[in-house]
């Protein structure tokens, strides 16, 4: 029986979720309908909203999208230009009527089962279809949790607000006890009557900064801020008092309650789409919050004719995710395209010594290095696609025939604004990196060798290998210098790319922690052993985690291990019996802590507490005793190590107040610095000429806020970026423009889209969103004719129209990387007061 | 790592600076017997020349500080030359001058440089000296943290002033809405306080330190005859004397910063004037040469 003689619809293609992605997808579908004729259409693209692209529809108005990746071309039915939100959104509503794609609104799909090879998608309202094929383009914000009572759908009741401004003089519930709750909340409490309706007894879930906010206007009796504890809606019902359209019941610890209201606003969070997606039964990779079903080269997840595509496959851009739509309808008509991104494929293998159609280059780089070999194909066409390809010639006449071909191909590439990735040609014998270099890149060898040297040990690396997994694991600088063998190709991962990937893969996370761990017991302990001795010991000494705050272990414990922190920072405290505890020594990662325990002390003298996120390598007596027995154990350094460990700590010992402001930094988060600016309250007179510096250095503004901050023993750690180890602000930023220079500066690039995520995920508070600042008037303009604002004056402007119609974007310190003389907060001090200090220069604070 | 600017670079332009002293003082014993010291003399024509120049170059500071796109230096290496430079300014400009006096726009430039000079031994003292004090009074915050707690403890005075009596009530009112912090450039730098009190209607009387405020609760604590008002009443003098501390601290704040800025206000313009003198001053000898 087909399914119509159910009464249910059938398609070939059902998309789900009309983003960026499901549009292109449908779009594709209605031009083979129209190819073909058909009469009805082919494919169905449901959306559960009123409108299409939802996420983009809830930008703030007048936003400005960006169209990133630049060098990726585009390839839809529908078409897409970096403009404002409206702009997007009206050109892609005009090729929705233009194409008469078949879309559905309001048909929120809830569950998808599959029976004998079709699809049966229920919709929220009860509806049912069928399809042969789905395409899940539905994004990974999910959809908000609704309230689940009578009235939820209520259209005074809402799961977002926009502007706070928009509502004036109404008494508006909030439900939630979140952050979003709570600056919802504060931000109509202004002109509005705002009750906050809190489930629980406190706002336990809030950030420090929200909670004290919320308290506050709570306790502020001339505010009219109140909240409900306890309570929850009981149902929302409309009133005929156009005054009051709404009263909502509530069950509150006393009792119901019912409230007359002008809206509801409730913000219970989202429900992650990972959960429905696993209801169809794909499979994910692991537990990770941010892992990604596992794909094949057209899409299609290990549910046969089950699609994913864009954000929720790991392809967060809008134009990727277009792209997708365009090609996974192909895909699934048999018609194996190559996908849009194929000539960046070419553009990278320009250069190999060999000639070979890119997609047999890239199976073949595949097949050559063991730990990628497990990978889908799409994971590691991503992989390469973000990745430098290096290619060694020796110095001479091939070296320069391929320099020609490569400056022919950027030639012809030139007009291409960003310019596509080429391949990097080196000379054999060049360093790839040095010691001391901030980069964070990973390494596999395709061909040839590597030459890595490290205290005056050099090794050859060969095919299949890879290097440099230490900084990008410890987030610290090189600690080795690495020089191109012979006839050596190469692929540089970035870091981004290599977290993500690292999360997402298990082998691929096991195959380089166990090499890092190598590594490292090798470096700390024997240098001179053989990777193949150390092999079983790395496999026997587990990597362990700590919170920020966790204790390793605490004084007086009986010590049997000792721990090699691989990243992070450690603190060590002593108490003395009656007295208070003294911090006394910060390690990071490469350094030992609680090596006494095996070294003659099996008592822990002190208590050591991770301060920020941390991760060590732990080593029990036995593995650390099979170490000591290598040949050439550093025995004698770890001892001269130990006593000047020993040293240190007693000196700290007797130093309370250098421990409490050791203590005071490392509250402040510099455990994980690498660049902080520090203030001398004792010699900084309150110019602010280090943030006119800034703002001057800088497009006009500051990224720098010198009185805020905290201070202790006059030690004043102001607003500003201190270019952490392992960046929060990196972790999630779709253009990949926060970068990390080989100085260490944590920069952000001209491919900021303005998301706000490193705004969000940056737990100081360094990074802002801004509209550019008009260009300072010349000198002369500003004296003979008062244009503008003089040097070093505050702006105080207003954006231009066209600086608003560019939108806002993300600004950071980036320590003045391109400034010859330093930084320019520093230069600028008259006093002497601001200084960039390095982790290592701590210690000398205390004086 | 941290210097202050006498100390920058182990003093490096202290001993520039006396070296150039050593010099033009060396040049000045060389005035023979035949004509007494005086800026005529060749020796005074160079020690003038020195003085005009080191006296433009002092003044390019206040280009320096604002060249943020960079230039020779560190702006705390000119300041800390600015320092010592100026100080042997005052002896360059003394033995050019050999202190030969009059009613003149010779003395006029002079009389200029000194001002400007001993301003800048002004400035230098509070640089060096005000900021630990001030560190040390904001208690680890900033003038806005410390704002931010007086509103705090403002909005607790007034909820609890309401669970007491009218009088009560109309005391803490009119102390904290007649509060007054900072004011004009004087107030500022003395730190004086002109808050007031009323006392009864219409009778408004200067409330220096919040005392009266303070000891009116503190008396009427023992007094009271309803257990809740006592308790309400007794937290209000916590939050007032609390206030009061505030209060101090920021009127201290307030007046260190001032005098960590208003020397400027003498220092920069008469600098202007002295550029001026000295034109005329260099235009006038020439004219008379």
């Amino acid at each position: 029986m087909s399914p119509e003689q159910h009464g249910e619809q059938h398609f070939g293609i059902a998309i789900v979720g009309s983003g960026p992605g499901g549009l292109s997808a449908a779009a594709r579908a209605a031009f083979h309908d129209r190819e073909s004729g058909a009469v009805t259409p082919s494919y169905v693209l449901l959306e559960g909203f009123s409108a299409h692209a939802k996420t983009i529809q809830q930008y703030q108005k007048g936003k400005h999208v960006m169209a990133e990746p630049g060098f990726l071309d585009l390839r839809s039915d529908f078409g897409f230009r970096e403009g404002t939100r409206e702009s997007i959104l009206d050109g892609w509503s005009a090729s929705l009527a233009e194409n008469t794609v078949n879309i559905r609104y309001g048909a929120e799909v809830t569950r998808i089962s599959q029976e004998n090879h079709v699809f049966t998608l229920h919709t929220a309202d009860g509806g049912r279809l069928t399809a042969d094929n789905v395409v899940l383009g539905i994004g990974t914000a999910g959809n908000p949790r609704k309230l689940g009572v009578p009235g939820e759908n209520l259209l005074l009741v809402q799961y977002q607000l926009d502007d706070p401004d928009e509502y004036r003089g109404e008494t508006i519930v909030v439900v939630g006890a979140g952050d979003a709750a709570i600056e919802n909340a504060l931000g109509l409490s202004k002109q509005n009557r705002v009750i906050i309706v809190n489930r629980g007894a406190e706002f336990s879930r809030a950030k420090e900064g929200n909670l004290n906010a919320v308290l506050a206007a709570i306790n502020n009796p001339s505010l009219p801020f109140d909240c409900l504890y306890e309570s929850n809606v009981k149902e929302v019902v409309e009133t005929p008092d156009a005054k009051t359209p709404l009263a909502v019941t509530f069950n509150t610890p006393e009792g119901e309650k019912t409230i007359d209201c002008h809206r509801l606003i409730a913000r219970l969070g989202g429900v992650p789409p990972r959960k429905f997606v696993e209801s169809i039964g794909v499979t994910f990779p692991n537990d990770k919050p941010d892992a990604i079903p596992e794909l094949s080269r057209t899409y299609e997840t290990n549910v046969p004719g089950l699609y994913i595509i864009g954000a929720l496959a790991g392809y967060p851009l809008i134009k990727q995710a277009m792209n997708q739509g365009y090609d996974v309808v192909e895909f699934i008509r048999g018609n194996l395209i190559k996908p849009a991104d194929h000539p960046l494929l070419e553009y990278q293998f320009h250069c190999m010594p060999f000639l070979r159609d890119a997609d047999d280059v890239l199976a073949m780089f595949q097949q050559r290095i063991p730990m990628f070999r497990q990978l889908n194909a799409l994971a590691f066409r991503e992989l390469l696609i973000e990745s430098n390809v290096m290619v060694a010639y020796p110095a001479g006449p091939l070296l320069v025939e391929a320099q020609a071909k490569l400056k022919a191909l950027q030639a012809q590439l030139a007009d291409r604004n960003p310019r596509p990735r080429t391949p990097r040609l080196i000379r054999e014998g060049d360093y790839l990196y040095r010691a001391g270099e901030y980069a964070a890149s990973f390494f596999t060898i395709i061909e040839g060798e590597v030459q890595v040297e490290e205290d005056g040990y050099s090794r050859t690396l060969e095919r299949g290998q890879f290097f440099g997994e230490s900084s990008l694991i410890s987030g610290r600088p090189r600690i080795d210098s690495a020089r191109a063998g012979a006839s050596c190709i190469l692929i540089e991962t970035p870091r981004r790319t290599m977290v993500k990937l690292l999360s997402s893969n298990e082998e691929v996370r096991a195959g380089v922690d166990w090499i890092f761990v190598v590594r490292e017991l090798r470096r700390q302990f024997a240098p001179e052993a053989e990777f193949t001795d150390l092999r079983e010991i790395a496999l026997a000494c587990p990597i362990r985690q700590y919170r920020a705050g966790e204790a390793l272990y605490a004084q007086n414990d009986p010590g049997d291990v000792m721990h090699l922190v691989r990243r992070g920072s450690v603190t060590l405290t002593r108490a003395v019996a009656g007295g208070p505890e003294t911090l006394v020594a910060e390690l990071r990662s490469g350094e030992l802590v609680g090596q006494m325990a095996l070294m003659g002390d099996a008592v822990r003298r002190e208590t050591a507490v991770a301060s920020v996120a941390t991760e060590t390598i732990e080593i029990d007596r036995r593995n650390f005793l099979a170490l000591m027995n290598k040949r050439g154990a550093r025995v004698e350094s770890l001892q001269r190590k130990v006593s000047q460990r020993l040293l240190t700590i007693s000196e700290m010992e007797v130093r309370q107040e250098s421990g409490n402001l050791m203590r005071f930094l490392m509250n402040q988060g510099l455990g994980e610095a690498t660049d902080t600016l520090i203030i001398n309250e004792s010699l900084c007179v309150g110019c602010d000429n280090c943030e006119k510096a800034c703002a001057e250095t800088h497009g006009g503004i500051s990224r720098l806020n010198r009185s805020a901050g905290a201070t202790f023993a006059r030690i004043h750690v102001p607003v500003s970026c201190r270019h952490c180890e392992h960046p929060h602000c990196m972790k999630d930023c779709p253009p990949n423009a926060l970068q990390r220079a080989v100085n260490g500066e944590v920069f952000i690039s001209d491919a900021c889209i303005g998301c706000g995520n490193c705004e969000k995920n940056c737990p100081y508070g360094v990074i802002k969103l801004a509209y550019e600042a008009p260009k300072k008037p010349g000198l002369l303009q500003w004296i003979l004719f008062g244009i503008g604002s003089g040097p070093g004056e505050e702006a105080g402007y207003q954006p231009s129209k066209s600086a608003k119609e560019k939108g806002k974007r993300a600004v950071k310190c980036d320590a003045c990387m391109n400034r010859r003389g330093g930084a320019a907060c520093v230069a600028a001090c008259p006093t002497g007061a601001a200084q960039r200090l390095s982790p290592e220069q701590f210690i000398d604070l205390l004086g | 790592m941290f210097e202050n600017i006498l100390r920058y670079r182990s003093a490096r332009y202290f001993w520039w600076s006396l070296a150039l002293v050593l010099v033009c003082v060396g040049i000045y014993v060389t005035h023979g017997r035949a004509e007494p010291p005086n800026g005529g003399t060749w020796q005074g024509y160079t020690l003038g020349t020195v003085g005009a120049l080191l006296i433009v170059w002092l003044t390019w500071l206040g280009v320096r500080k604002r060249r943020y796109g960079g230039g020779v230096g560190s702006v705390q290496g000119w300041t800390s030359a600015h320092v010592y430079l100026g100080t042997a300014c005052l002896v360059i400009g003394s033995l050019h001058s050999a202190l030969q006096f009059g009613w003149n726009v010779h003395t006029l430039a002079y009389v200029l440089m000194c001002l400007v000079i001993f301003s800048g031994f002004f400035g230098l003292y509070v640089y060096v000296n005000y900021p630990r004090v001030l560190s040390d009074n904001r208690l680890g915050g900033n003038r806005e943290s410390l704002f931010g707690e007086l509103f705090e403890l403002n909005e607790r005075g007034l909820a609890l002033a309401r669970r007491c009596s009218v009088q009560v009530q109309q005391a803490v009112n009119s102390a904290i809405e007649r509060t007054v912090v900072g004011g004009g450039v004087w107030a500022q730098l003395s730190g004086a306080d002109h808050s007031r009190i009323e006392t009864e209607p219409g009778k408004l009387i200067p409330h220096p330190d919040q005392q009266l405020a303070i000891d009116t609760i503190a008396s009427l604590i023992p007094r009271s005859e309803k257990a809740q008002e006592v308790v309400a009443l007794e937290e209000l003098l916590s939050v007032l004397c609390r206030r009061q501390t505030i209060l101090r601290r920021l009127r201290h704040d307030i007046r260190m910063q001032g005098w960590l800025q208003v020397w400027l206000y003498v220092h920069v313009p008469v600098t202007i004037a002295l550029i001026g003198a000295l034109i005329v001053h260099i235009v006038t000898t020439f004219f008379y040469w």
